[in-house]
């Protein structure tokens, strides 16, 4: 039934096109129309990497860094090393590695869940709407590094706001460690959240916008309730703004160095090793930056895989192109 | 058609360029007036804030200006970022003219070769090398090599005591052994205190805490030909001694296991929850939290009693900042001025005095601001009981690895896992692999 | 529409949880930026012993907080206005046309996405610093630098999301526009765009909370001068003392103007003027 109302939304016009066929051009104003944006990306973001791929397969230590040109080459042996799961090295990516997926999906999940529930909740409007759905973007709004330390404060054992909470609501009989041991993967899983959240709950809600209340009405006419409407309206609609949202989240979140970097400081517990901090600490800081890079470019092509598979995954499943 | 093509067109065009307009740019390196250069300077935050270096800084080196007609532009940087900028501009030949480092960046910039050599003749330039104390010209880069910056404020570490806690727990004097101190951690912790506060999760803390208790069992992180010998016995027992802070002797509370600001364990012994911390030069600190002078009460790091065969009666790492200039400035002399300026016994006498450290130059010890007993205990530590970080090109990536590995430990310890010597040992010799060949 | 009683009842419920998580650690730092120095490492209390003001006072001493703001503001807005002006651009193109390398474009922009930032922070300060050498406009250590940097970095999303936006706007619109006498462009502007408001504001917010707050390439690229909030913050955190107090009070104090904006903004998250309208 609701289909029927999904196909009467494209054949209300006049034209014979289906809904969302392109016209084909073969002139040159979309080009033009995308001259600013290839411009800016070569320049700002694939000549650099580029360059800091070429970097990968040199041996770029503090001695060849001011003249970066004679560094030695030093063709796959940075990869190898970065590879080498008996090495120390390897084996301390991997396992960064994989603290890093665990802890991306866990955070990206419940990110979109918050983000979703918020969204369909304050779809309607009610009183005090607009200062809930600012309240909702307040942690996004401050900066990283004072909001992230404040949690570094509230999950001390001893002195922090959680611990005594928890005293105080006798759900604990001893103060636990929230910032190291195994704990602390939990910790950085929740201040993600904390951050990553209201934007989720941002989109969504723009992305709500476009769906058509009559679409709602007719599906309440038909028997859905609240949660049907959600799942036979408001989900499929929202499905080229979650394909999005969903992918960019998750290579976000990945990629994220400003939250454990400021809530665990330079060395984060092992347990929470995530995967930028680590390449950082093995180039940045110890000047190895050929190293680094290669891990860099490791940790690239896995999300270009994932995002193929992504991508080629939804395009099986929706008639979107 | 035509107009709505040409309008899309300079619509295009108007918003690529738009950006470039807008905005004032600034800052670059100093421009080359032969008669009257201005240098670019960028100074390490040495101050209770930036602004108060800048004013701190500022009459200084105006009278630099005044007496030689070359300006400065003073460029303050916080301590997060000032390794990233400089590495950007090692890489991209564009930087100051003359430059703050850590001490312990030295052999690390020097192999960069962006940095000037103080070769003797450089040297006679400013004055010559004989005027800065030994200690702190043993970290100014490798051994063989000449420097490549020079000393501008010196610092090291020391015990620092809560002396009414001492005297209420009938402590009568401050320990000079690490037996000593564990018995007087037994008492203070009678009295209801953590006796020790350590920054557990500080690499900087950790690593500098480590190389000295190595250095006393007679053991060293890199042997004389700069190779890596990071799991030997004598480091491992080094760290088991600061594993056993939190576990045997239970002298620290294990949520330091926690503190990785850099701030927490000075805090703690300002406020009176812990009656000792082992800090470098603290005092602006101590007094800007509140703790009452009268109290304070600082001493040498303790040595083990008897000192092990090989090992070394050193108490703390040579730390402070080094002065140095950028290879391809442009203006070589009046840089090479500005530093002698900056080394000059008028100036190192003041800016030291002001900054709470120790000047780099013999000849400024007469100046009766540094005749106070808590100076005189820190130079005498510098002269005869500090050692500089091992001088190696490795030596940052040698931090990061050893000192990352003893967060892990203590974490360990703090969570009520046992830490053995086996696995310091393997802790090491896998931190001993990262630095690769 | 009636809602069903559960169904409010349940909202009460997800909104107030969902609320104290998102303010609980502001409550945190409001309370921290009341607190004299040596209080705020100490014991948590619910509600400070000693109140004091002198961290908002000191705040504006300790660091120069108001060039800082004024460098995030001017960069912030001019990167985000000019970014999503030049997604509007592209999202149209790929929206409503088809053409040869719109695929490759799509998919080549979002793989920027991946791209881990240090991996190319310091080539692209190197190219900062050849095109300097070679014009003479100077783009490192320049708020122009940052800005143009921070436009890229939005760019992807901005471009993807208006893109899937857009596409839910019937081409229905546009050709109603067309049959009013306008060329494409003008049906884009007078028809479209106000169409797609909510996605819109919906960028300029992310576009504009992205260079905000962006640390490491501002780490790299500002000098004193042009420095940002997200690096000059830090500033608090000296070498003989983190002054807590002053950057939580800094921190709250240079989020009002954002939150208030966000107030404003979040009228504009309305209900496009699709609904109905080509009926």
């Amino acid at each position: 039934m609701v289909d029927t109302i999904r196909a009467e939304k494209g054949v209300t016009a006049s034209a014979p096109s289906p809904p969302h066929k392109r016209q084909w051009r073969r002139g040159w104003l979309p080009y033009v129309l995308l001259i600013p944006a290839v411009i800016l990306e070569l320049l700002i973001h694939i000549i650099p990497m580029l360059v800091g791929v070429g970097i990968s397969f040199l041996q770029l230590t503090e001695f060849y860094l001011s003249n970066w040109r004679a560094a030695p080459f030093a063709g796959t042996s940075n990869y190898r090393i970065a590879l080498n799961i008996h090495g120390a090295t390897g084996q301390a990516l991997l396992h960064s590695f994989t603290i890093t997926v665990l802890y991306t999906v866990i955070a990206l999940a419940v990110s979109w869940s918050f983000g979703m529930a918020a969204a369909v909740f304050t779809q309607r409007a009610f009183r005090g709407r607009g200062v809930i759905r600012t309240v909702f973007l307040i942690p996004y709004a401050l900066p990283v590094f004072a909001s992230v330390i404040t949690w570094n404060f509230m999950l001390q054992r001893d002195t922090g706001m959680v611990n005594q909470l928890l005293l105080d609501l006798h759900l604990v009989h001893s103060r636990p460690f929230w910032l190291i041991g195994s704990n602390s993967f939990y910790s950085l899983v929740v201040v993600a959240i904390w951050r990553s959240w209201p934007f989720a709950f941002l989109i969504l809600t723009a992305g709500m916008q476009s769906i058509p209340t009559d679409l709602y009405e007719a599906a309440s006419l038909d028997g859905s309730g609240a949660i049907g409407q959600v799942r036979h309206v408001t989900l499929p609609l929202l499905r080229p703004v979650n394909r999005v949202l969903l992918l960019v989240l998750f290579l976000w979140t990945f990629n994220d160095f400003s939250v454990p970097f400021t809530l665990f400081g330079s060395a984060p517990p092992s347990q929470a090793d995530i995967i930028s901090i680590h390449i950082y600490e093995n180039s940045f800081v110890s000047w190895n930056f050929g190293t680094g890079s290669a891990m860099s470019v490791l940790l690239l092509l896995f999300l270009l895989l994932v995002t193929a598979i992504y991508l080629a995954a939804g395009r099986l499943g929706g008639r979107h192109a | 058609m035509r107009p709505t093509k040409l309008s899309t067109l300079a619509i295009a065009a108007a918003l690529a360029a738009a950006p470039l307009a807008a905005c004032s740019s600034s800052g670059s390196s100093g421009s080359s007036s032969t008669t009257h250069p201005t240098l670019t300077y960028w100074a390490t935050n040495q101050g209770t804030s930036l602004q108060a270096d800048q004013q701190v800084l500022g009459p200084q080196i105006a009278k630099f200006t005044k007496a030689t007609g070359i300006k400065v532009n003073i460029q303050v940087i916080p301590w997060t970022t000032v390794l990233n900028q400089i590495t950007a501009a090692t890489v991209s030949g564009k930087g100051p003219d003359v430059l703050n480092i850590g001490n312990t960046w030295s052999p690390s910039l020097q192999a960069t070769g962006a940095l000037l050599p103080f070769t003797s003749s450089v040297m006679s330039q400013i004055g010559g090398s004989s005027r800065f104390l030994a200690g702190s010209l043993s970290a100014t880069g490798a051994p063989g090599q000449p420097p490549t910056a020079v000393p501008l404020y010196s610092l090291a570490y020391a015990l620092y005591y809560n002396k009414a806690q001492f005297a209420a727990a009938g402590i009568s004097s401050p320990p000079t052994t690490w037996a000593e101190l564990i018995a007087d951690g037994v008492k203070l912790k009678k009295n209801g205190h953590w006796p020790l506060a350590i920054e557990g999760g500080s690499v900087a803390e950790n690593i500098h805490m480590a190389f000295e208790l190595s250095q006393q069992q007679g053991g060293q992180f890199f042997d004389s030909a700069g190779k890596p010998t990071f799991n030997t016995p004598q480091n491992v027992a080094a760290v088991k001694q600061m594993m056993d802070f939190i576990q045997t002797d239970k002298l620290t509370n294990p949520s330091d296991a926690q503190y990785s600001k850099g701030t927490e364990a000075l805090v703690d012994y300002a406020t009176g929850k812990t009656s000792m911390v082992i800090w470098q030069a603290a005092s602006g600190s101590l007094k800007q939290l509140g703790m009452n002078s009268a109290d304070i009460g600082v001493v040498p790091v303790p040595l083990p009693s008897p000192v092990p065969a090989g090992g070394k009666p050193v108490t703390s790492m040579v730390a402070g900042i080094n002065m140095a200039v950028f290879k391809n400035t442009k203006n070589m002399s009046a840089a090479l001025q500005f530093v002698k300026f900056m080394t000059s016994t008028p100036e190192q006498e003041s800016l030291n005095s002001t900054y709470g450290s120790l000047p780099t130059v013999s000849a400024a010890y007469s100046d009766p601001a540094f005749q106070t007993p808590a100076v005189n205990t820190f130079l005498s530590i510098l002269k005869s009981s500090a050692a500089p970080m091992p001088p190696v090109a490795k030596e940052s990536a040698f931090e990061t690895a050893v000192g990352t590995a003893i967060i892990h430990l203590y974490a360990d310890a703090a969570t009520g896992k046992a830490v053995t010597d086996s696995m310091i040992g393997q802790a090491l010799a896998s931190a001993q692999q990262q630095l690769g060949g | 529409m009636h809602e069903a009683t559960w169904f409010r009842w349940a909202r009460v419920i997800v909104l107030t949880l969902l609320g104290l998580f998102a303010l609980t650690p502001v409550y945190v730092m409001l309370s921290a930026s009341l607190k004299p120095l040596p209080d705020v490492e100490g014991a948590f209390r619910w509600f400070p012993s000693h109140v004091t003001v002198a961290p908002f006072i000191d705040m504006w001493q300790t660091i120069p907080l108001l060039r800082y703001l004024e460098n995030s503001l001017v960069v912030s807005t001019t990167a985000s206005v000019a970014s999503v002006l030049i997604a509007l651009l592209a999202a149209y193109a790929i929206s409503r046309y088809r053409f040869h390398g719109r695929q490759v474009f799509s998919i080549t922009i979002l793989s920027t996405q991946m791209f881990p930032g240090i991996l190319f922070l310091l080539p692209l300060f190197v190219i900062f610093v050849n095109i300097g050498r070679v014009t003479s406009i100077n783009l490192y250590g320049s708020r122009t630098g940052l800005i143009i940097t921070y436009m890229t970095f939005t760019l992807p999303f901005a471009i993807w999301m208006l893109a899937a936006y857009l596409d839910t706007i019937p081409r229905e619109l546009d050709e109603a526009a067309k049959v009013d006498g306008s060329g494409p462009m003008g049906a884009f502007i007078r028809v479209v765009i106000p169409a797609a408001i909510p996605g819109i504001v919906a960028v300029l917010i992310y576009a504009f909370m992205t260079a905000w707050s962006e640390m490491l390439f501002a780490s790299v690229l500002t000098n004193d001068t042009t420095r940002t909030l997200a690096v000059g913050l830090q500033g608090y955190a000296t070498q003989n003392q983190v002054y807590w107090n002053q950057i939580m009070a800094a921190s709250l104090t240079v989020s009002v103007p954002i939150v208030v904006g966000f107030l404003l903004l979040q009228r504009f998250l309305v209900a496009g003027m699709t609904a109905g309208s080509v009926k």
